[in-house]
């Protein structure tokens, strides 16, 4: 099982421990170059850009070059955070995978689903792990950035965030934050009917952390990853605190609700099935984001 | 984008899946024509995007003329579940012997098409016993799959050969279009052991339009939901009377969530999307502006992709043409969230520091004045 930390942060004792190299494709975007900017302030190591072009040019002093390819022979980067259009994301994904990346945080919305099935397909066989698309992306609190977040809604801690959303994401992080557990990493996995890493995958990649306390899972309507994240917790026997929230209760069904996965077929994907899910597993859910610290504490109380 | 059984059997008989002989109008005219053409009887069946027709009773057989003038008008005016009828369509009735149900359908959970059949269709799908489920990938059916899957259903003689085409052109559908589901159900066995598609279900995967000129007919979206897609953000239409404006699907559902819990009533569902410019901001304040029903606006914003201050400005500006003459009540964190502030100093938009507060006085305001 992959441990995410070991790829983001590296083990100690690695000459580039906390620094991990990272390259960005489509650098010289709209996006792409206001979230390098914010990223390099962050103090993230963005080691390379990639735009078919501009190669040999340089943004923000970070080298920029025309292929995947070029940008990981030059920095032993096997990290990519990418920002293209939805209709060049197959292409350009692809492109990372084969040119060996294997963490890739995928930012666009509206990629089609059998885009995401393909690229899923050559993830598995590379064995690299896509993280979206439609994500807000990775922060380990403190140590790296890899994505289009606020910084400050995070700060350093113990809980692991794992949301659907990216705005609740931040939402739930700085309610987290303000009550002064912070976060030891915070991840979006994406609000597509598709996503690269699943919730369960997602918990499992993070859950061997010896600095983890407690889990917060930011759920939406539609899909059953919820369900099948809570069983999964039943049938791991985990231990660690859990606390969820599910947006999307008082929407209409088979309304799809801004993200192309937040749709109910009859009960599938419905907010009662998700918290019958959860109450089974006893984690509790709560009714609104600034709850989640007080249901938190309880549950750390009770850990003691 | 969810098809009308019309459009969703138009494509079945593209693809060589047999569906009963219909006509589909739009008006009482129209349809006299089409009453005409196909003979009596027939079904008339209301073409609306949600299930549970029959219940509704919009769907109905006609016998002759006289029938047909008392229920076409009825079936075309029936709401069912919130939803008018887009189109009505007559359809001739057939002799069966038994109705299956059959679907492809996108597995969130296992990241692959499932085939779903059973012997016992025409019911809805919650309801459907003796479901056979094969997982299948991306969406291709093998031969043997489909085969064994027709025993499995209690099929026999020229019909496991039927069932096997039937599933295979469902399957090349589904991948050719981009389905998220097609079902038919139920799926009819006549007498002579031949399969047609009763009924028709097809969710095409909106991201994958793009590539899909040929399904742009079948989009019928309101003249709203048009404009806020053609800007970039979404907007669903809801009963209250409090627009939701936010950043983020999750942040505004939440926001949703709470405003109803706190006994407000939400006129629509917008997110601004990642995308947001002022001018798309600006947009979005104009459609809520056409929406009369709306007395008041609750703003959600967690700045981030966005900034809160491209949505201020879009509000300044909503002030300064008179677009808006509303009553807003705003949580504005994240990116630039202190400039904002700054900026909408004194102005119409009450900015409060959490979203309880913002709620609240949303609920309370709008019902004042309301």
């Amino acid at each position: 099982m992959v441990n995410l930390f070991d790829i983001l942060r590296g083990k100690e004792g690695d000459n580039d421990y906390g620094k991990k190299p990272v390259i960005v494709q489509g650098i010289t975007g709209k996006f792409g170059s206001d979230h390098t900017r914010q990223m390099i302030s962050y103090g993230t190591n963005i080691a390379a850009g990639v735009t078919p072009g501009k190669g040999g040019q340089k943004f923000e002093g970070v080298p920029i070059y025309n292929t995947v390819e070029e940008a990981v022979k030059a920095t032993g980067s096997n990290i990519s955070i990418l920002f293209v259009p939805a209709k060049f994301f197959l292409g350009a994904a692809k492109e990372a995978l084969n040119a060996g990346v294997k963490l890739l945080v995928a930012i666009p919305e509206h990629v089609p689903i059998r885009d995401a099935m393909t690229l899923l397909e050559l993830a598995k066989k590379n064995d690299a792990v896509i993280i979206g698309p439609n994500t807000p992306g990775i922060i380990i609190p403190g140590i790296i950035k890899i994505g289009i977040m606020p910084a400050s809604a995070f700060k350093p801690g113990s809980i692991a965030v794992i949301s659907k959303s990216g705005t609740l994401m931040y939402e739930v992080s700085h309610n987290v934050s303000s009550a002064s557990f912070g976060e030891n990493i915070t991840l979006g996995i994406g609000g597509d009917p598709i996503n690269g890493t699943s919730l369960v995958e997602a918990f499992d990649m993070i859950k061997q952390d010896p600095n983890l306390q407690g889990i917060v899972v930011v759920g939406e309507i539609g899909g059953d990853a919820e369900e099948l994240f809570a069983q999964h917790v039943i049938d791991t026997k985990f231990s660690k605190p859990i606390v969820a929230y599910i947006a999307g209760r008082s929407a209409p069904k088979e309304k799809r609700m801004g993200h192309a996965g937040a749709i109910v077929y009859g009960n599938y994907g419905s907010a009662e099935s998700k918290v019958a899910m959860f109450t089974k597993a006893n984690i509790p859910v709560a009714k609104r984001p600034v709850e989640i610290p007080m249901l938190l504490a309880g549950k750390l109380e009770t850990k003691v | 984008m969810r098809l009308l059984e019309y459009q969703a059997k138009q494509l079945f008989s593209e693809f060589g899946i047999k569906v009963p002989d219909g006509l589909t109008s739009k008006d009482i005219e129209q349809g006299r024509k089409d009453a005409e053409k196909l003979g009596f009887p027939f079904v008339i069946k209301s073409q609306v995007p949600v299930g549970g027709r029959g219940k509704a009773g919009a769907i109905q057989k006609c016998q002759n003329l006289d029938e047909f003038g008392l229920k076409y008008p009825q079936i075309l005016e029936r709401v069912v579940k919130g939803e008018k009828a887009r189109a009505i369509l007559l359809e001739k009735m057939v002799d069966y012997k038994k109705e299956l149900y059959l679907s492809l359908f996108l597995n969130r959970g296992k990241r692959c098409y499932t085939l779903i059949s059973s012997s016992q269709g025409g019911v809805e799908i919650e309801s459907v016993k003796n479901q056979v489920i094969r997982e299948i990938g991306m969406g291709n059916v093998e031969r043997e799959v489909c085969e064994e899957v027709a025993k499995e259903i209690g099929l026999g003689g020229n019909s496991i050969t039927e069932f096997v085409d039937l599933v295979q052109k469902l399957s090349k559908l589904t991948i050719e279009k981009e389905a998220e589901l097609v079902e038919i159900n139920p799926v009819a066995v006549l007498n002579d052991g031949s399969l047609l598609a009763l009924d028709g279900k097809i969710i095409i995967d909106d991201n994958s339009m793009f590539r899909h000129d040929e399904l742009k007919k079948f989009h019928e979206i309101s003249e709203l939901e048009q404009k806020a897609e053609k800007s970039g953000f979404s907007l669903v239409e809801l009963d209250g009377n409090i627009a939701v404006v936010g950043n983020g699907a999750g942040l505004v559902m939440s926001t949703l969530d709470m405003l109803s819990d706190n006994g407000g009533k939400p006129a629509c569902f917008l997110d601004v999307g990642g995308g947001a410019t002022t001018e798309s901001v600006y947009e979005a304040l104009t459609l809520i502006s056409k929406m009369k029903k709306v007395k008041g606006i609750l703003v959600n914003l967690y700045g981030g992709i966005v900034k809160t201050t491209t949505v201020a400005s879009a509000f300044l500006q909503a002030y300064e043409n008179k677009l808006i003459d509303l009553p807003v009540f705003a949580r504005m964190l994240g990116a630039e969230s202190e400039k904002s502030k700054e900026m909408l100093k004194g102005s119409k938009t009450k900015l409060f520091d959490s979203v309880e507060e913002a709620i609240n006085a949303a609920v309370i305001g709008v019902s004042k004045h309301g």
